[in-house]
């Protein structure tokens, strides 16, 4: 009786983002057909694309993995009670951290130099996420306000050490300029696993990475703490559990997961810190949190569906020659519909109003479930 | 005037007495509402089952029963926030249909809800008018409003400011917003959810004697409620709910407090009572001159001294917002004192961590179970442990140890008889007497040596009530120091082996339960006694004892 109920909530959940999928693409249709190109055609790439050949395959996965790994943080901290909106400084901190070890010591095998490549990320991502947490624990500063004001801090200073201190020689002997940093040590490479392909093996690390989020989160009594902070800080609080320092731990965790995401993508993908590495993917990490309900595991299906969605995106827009930015303003529908979905969850009572007559039984199991909630 | 816990509170001034009688001819439209036969099912549960009622303008009539009785889905199926299986509402003998709060307002239905429907930041005019299309287009017209919302607190005696920012206000004052807000929107007939659960006595007071003055101007009231006081000391009329069914209707002239209790529970209530002697055990909790501030700045506790000895319960009297939550957030830990000091079991434990307080022996029953007693989100299971997770059996290292888990949850769960569908239910689907079955649980298993029970019973129908009282006794007479905080006198008096009065952040009196009486303490709640007493008296007060 219980094990179907759950069956059938997770069911209307899946439900209802594919419905908020399809209404984005509803109207992201309209906006293809202003463009002028014709929606179906538009939308047959944008589907098909990610399942042409291996290469589609495989760079959906490509995508997925900062997308995951940012969302593991994202979904740690949001469950903790802070919200994450630093992804992006956090990757580009994480990145160019762990570069910076990795060209430091090129001739380090690569046992000792990948560990300490990626400790090191995860370490400067966890402090400029922290600090955000410290912040708000301390001195009660709103932790969206911070972490996005630490993402601009962050995202120019990588700018500033990847066009000066940090340039590549080469750029500078050919007088090209390009702001980006020499090649990392080939050693410490993440192996590219199909031939042809960018896809590493990064993608298997964060899915890894996924189960010993939710093991950490509901089966130690550190995640217990976490989460007990976030979802009754009132109550923790008078349990003894200090609910400021778990507070900065998420953050620092989320932060953490950020720049491990950043440092994977330079070790997995692009071999050497660019402009415009984290692409995005700080702020898709947190809609990959929030369709993967804010779950760990859940996080991993979504990931991997927004990576599909962003380069099937792409592939749309190479397919029917549409302006980038309706891909973009497509891709930004898709985030509205889908959060705003969740508030049928929160709030149940919207399907009574709406089923009020149509449908007594929905009616009566809504309206139990309101009602208990209230006592 | 009326009399609460066998108490008359100073009455304030009421110059819209006489008015209300003069003016009780307006021309108000509902001369009698009817239910009947009103059947509302949720999966697995009969809340109503064929149900009548009937209340006519110009009477109070109560609706009585035990939580979960259906009392309450019985008022949202007239406000239309439910729409009944079968049965029919009629408003002056003609059938209507309400399908949701819109309708009800507009046939002149409006209710007060047990948790308030305000907006903190916006001031009570702001909140009145929320909703209502103004006067003058897209533009407000608050200061119109604002007069008729004078107009109204006058007539009715609803002392409140319409300026004010509603987060400034008292609770008191917050449900005197929620009854002009009815009133505003044209309520004849206005149901009262539990409104006094909420209140200090002398708020009550005041409220029962509002709803009076409502009643003779022509409006109908329905108040939801489980104190019997309260039916005996403002209605016209009884209805008895029982497990979804109607009971009877009685006059309230005809009926008395045992009759009413007997046709609400279905059998003779048994009254939880302190019987053995005081015992004189060894200070367990001492606090020496704290001061402490409130939220808002000013010292919320202005030196307030006091103890608790082993196996006695001290019971604080006093009327809510002379320092009782402040108080009880220091001892627990979650408010820093600005002087004095707090010592358990000896060891001093000055603005200590709550984990602190927890360790040395701390258990602690809050005021507002749903918010600091458990994590809502979490399982009963989970809630159990939110104390001790940390330590075997429940965890090895970091990890949690489910096992051990569950059957600790499954054992509370029997012993607490706590009424839940399984251990992984959510906290928050409990009923509220459960939820503080669990609290209970969680907090006496640990065998603590002082216990913090802040309105232990408040809002807890009968059988829960005798449940929580029981079990203090039963803690008492294992040896712990008990700090009970309530509003009911009569609980402090029946359970506490001392009673404490707190006003105004000070204890101005202790006494042995049996050398004083209820009028005594009242009066010294209410603030008398403290003209011939200065604030070096108070603390003498404790030391004699």
């Amino acid at each position: 009786m219980k094990k179907s109920n759950r069956l059938v909530q997770s069911l209307s959940q899946v439900a209802l983002l594919a419905g908020a999928l399809l209404l984005a693409l509803l109207v992201g249709a309209i906006l293809i057909a202003i463009a002028g190109a014709n929606p179906l055609v538009a939308y047959k790439s944008m589907f098909l694309g990610p399942f042409s050949g291996k290469f589609g395959m495989t760079e959906s996965l490509v995508k997925a993995t900062p997308l995951l790994l940012v969302g593991l943080g994202v979904v740690t901290s949001f469950r903790s009670g802070i919200l994450n909106i630093g992804g992006e400084g956090q990757m580009v901190m994480g990145a160019i951290a762990g570069a910076a070890v990795a060209l430091a010591f090129p001739k380090w095998p690569a046992v000792i130099l990948l560990p300490l490549t990626l400790i090191v990320s995860v370490l400067a991502g966890a402090v400029w996420g922290g600090f955000a947490g410290w912040l708000k624990a301390k001195l009660g500063v709103n932790e969206i306000l911070s972490t996005v004001m630490l993402n601009s801090i962050a995202l120019q200073l990588c700018l500033y050490l990847i066009r000066g201190p940090m340039i590549d020689p080469e750029e500078i002997a050919y007088g090209t300029g390009t702001p980006q940093t020499a090649q990392l040590p080939r050693q410490i490479w993440m192996a590219r696993l199909v031939k042809g392909t960018r896809f590493h093996w990064g993608f298997f690390l964060a899915v890894a990475l996924a189960f010993v989020v939710f093991i950490f989160l509901w089966r130690t009594t550190i995640g217990y703490r976490m989460r007990a902070a976030g979802e009754g800080p009132d109550a923790a609080r008078a349990a003894g559990i200090n609910v400021e320092k778990y507070q900065i731990l998420a953050m620092a965790m989320a932060g953490g997961f950020a720049g491990l995401a950043g440092m994977v993508e330079v070790l997995g993908v692009h071999r050497r810190v660019l402009e415009g590495l984290s692409a995005g993917y700080g702020f898709s990490g947190i809609v990959v949190a929030l369709f993967g309900r804010l779950h760990p595991i859940g996080a991993i299906p979504a990931a991997i569906l927004f990576g599909m969605l962003t380069l099937g995106a792409d592939m749309m827009q190479r397919a029917v020659a549409i302006p980038a930015a309706i891909v973009m303003a497509i891709q930004g529908l898709v985030v509205l519909f889908v959060v705003g979905s969740d508030i049928f969850v929160r709030h149940p009572e919207i399907w009574r109003r709406w089923f009020r007559k149509k449908d007594p039984d929905t009616l009566g199991r809504l309206e139990a479930d309101s009602a208990g909630n209230r006592n | 005037m009326l009399k609460i816990h066998g108490i008359s509170f100073e009455q304030k001034q009421d110059p819209g007495r006489c008015r209300i009688t003069m003016e009780s001819q307006e021309g108000l439209r509902i001369k009698d509402v009817k239910m009947q036969g009103i059947v509302k099912t949720f999966p697995g549960v009969l809340a109503n089952d064929h149900v009548d009622i009937d209340v006519h303008a110009g009477e109070i009539l109560a609706l009585l029963g035990e939580n979960g009785a259906g009392k309450t889905t019985l008022m949202k199926v007239l406000y239309g926030l439910y729409r009944p299986d079968s049965g029919e509402i009629l408003i002056n003998d003609e059938p209507v249909s309400i399908s949701s709060p819109r309708d009800a307002i507009d046939l002149g239905i409006g209710m007060v809800h047990q948790h308030f429907m305000l907006v903190p930041s916006l001031t009570v005019t702001e909140n009145v008018v929320l909703g209502l299309r103004s006067s003058r287009g897209p533009l407000l017209d608050l200061e119109s409003a604002a007069k008729r919302i004078e107009e109204l607190a006058s007539r009715y005696s609803l002392a409140v400011d319409p300026y004010s920012p509603v987060w400034q206000l008292s609770i008191g004052e917050q449900q005197r917003v929620e009854i002009i807000k009815a009133l505003y929107r044209g309520a004849e007939l206005l149901i009262m959810d539990e409104p006094t659960a909420v209140l200090t006595p002398q708020e009550a007071d005041e409220l029962i004697r509002v709803m009076r003055g409502m009643a003779d101007s022509g409006r109908a009231i329905i108040l939801i409620t489980h104190k019997l006081h309260e039916v005996m000391a403002v209605s016209d009329r009884v209805t008895v709910l029982r497990n979804g069914r109607l009971v009877d209707t009685v006059l309230t002239k005809d009926a008395n407090e045992k009759l009413l209790a007997q046709m609400m529970v279905g059998r003779d209530i048994p009254q939880t009572l302190r019987t053995d002697e005081t015992s004189q055990g060894d200070p367990v909790l001492v606090l020496d001159d704290v001061w402490a501030d409130s939220d808002k700045g000013p010292p919320a506790l202005r030196g307030l001294s006091l103890e608790v000895r082993e196996g006695e319960i001290l019971g604080i009297a006093g009327v809510s917002g002379n320092g009782q939550r402040e108080m009880a957030e220091v001892i627990a830990g979650l408010r820093k004192i600005s002087s004095g000091s707090v010592r358990l079991k000896g060891e001093d434990m000055t603005n200590s961590t709550p984990a602190k307080m927890i360790q040395a022996g701390l258990g602690y029953i809050p005021e507002d179970r749903i918010v600091d007693g458990i994590v809502q989100s979490f399982s009963v299971e989970e809630n159990l442990i939110l104390k001790d997770h940390h330590k075997p059996p429940f965890s090895h290292g970091i990890f949690l140890q489910k096992d051990a888990i569950s059957e600790f949850a499954k054992e509370m769960v029997e012993i607490y008889d706590i009424r839940t569908p399984s251990i992984d239910t959510q906290a928050s689907h409990l009923s509220g007497g459960n939820i503080q079955r669990l609290i209970l649980a969680r907090d006496i298993s640990r065998n603590p040596a002082c216990l913090l029970a802040c309105y232990p019973s408040r809002g807890l129908d009968i059988a829960a009530t005798e449940y929580v009282r029981k079990k203090l006794l039963d803690v008492r007479a294992a040896g712990c120091a008990i700090i009970l905080i309530s509003e009911e006198l009569e609980e402090i008096f029946n359970l506490s082996d001392r009673v404490a009065v707190l006003y105004e952040g000070q204890i101005v009196k202790v006494a042995d339960v049996d050398d004083v009486t209820l009028d005594e303490i009242g009066l010294l709640m209410a603030g008398a006694g403290l003209t011939e007493t200065d604030d070096g008296n108070s603390r003498e007060l404790v030391d004699m004892i």
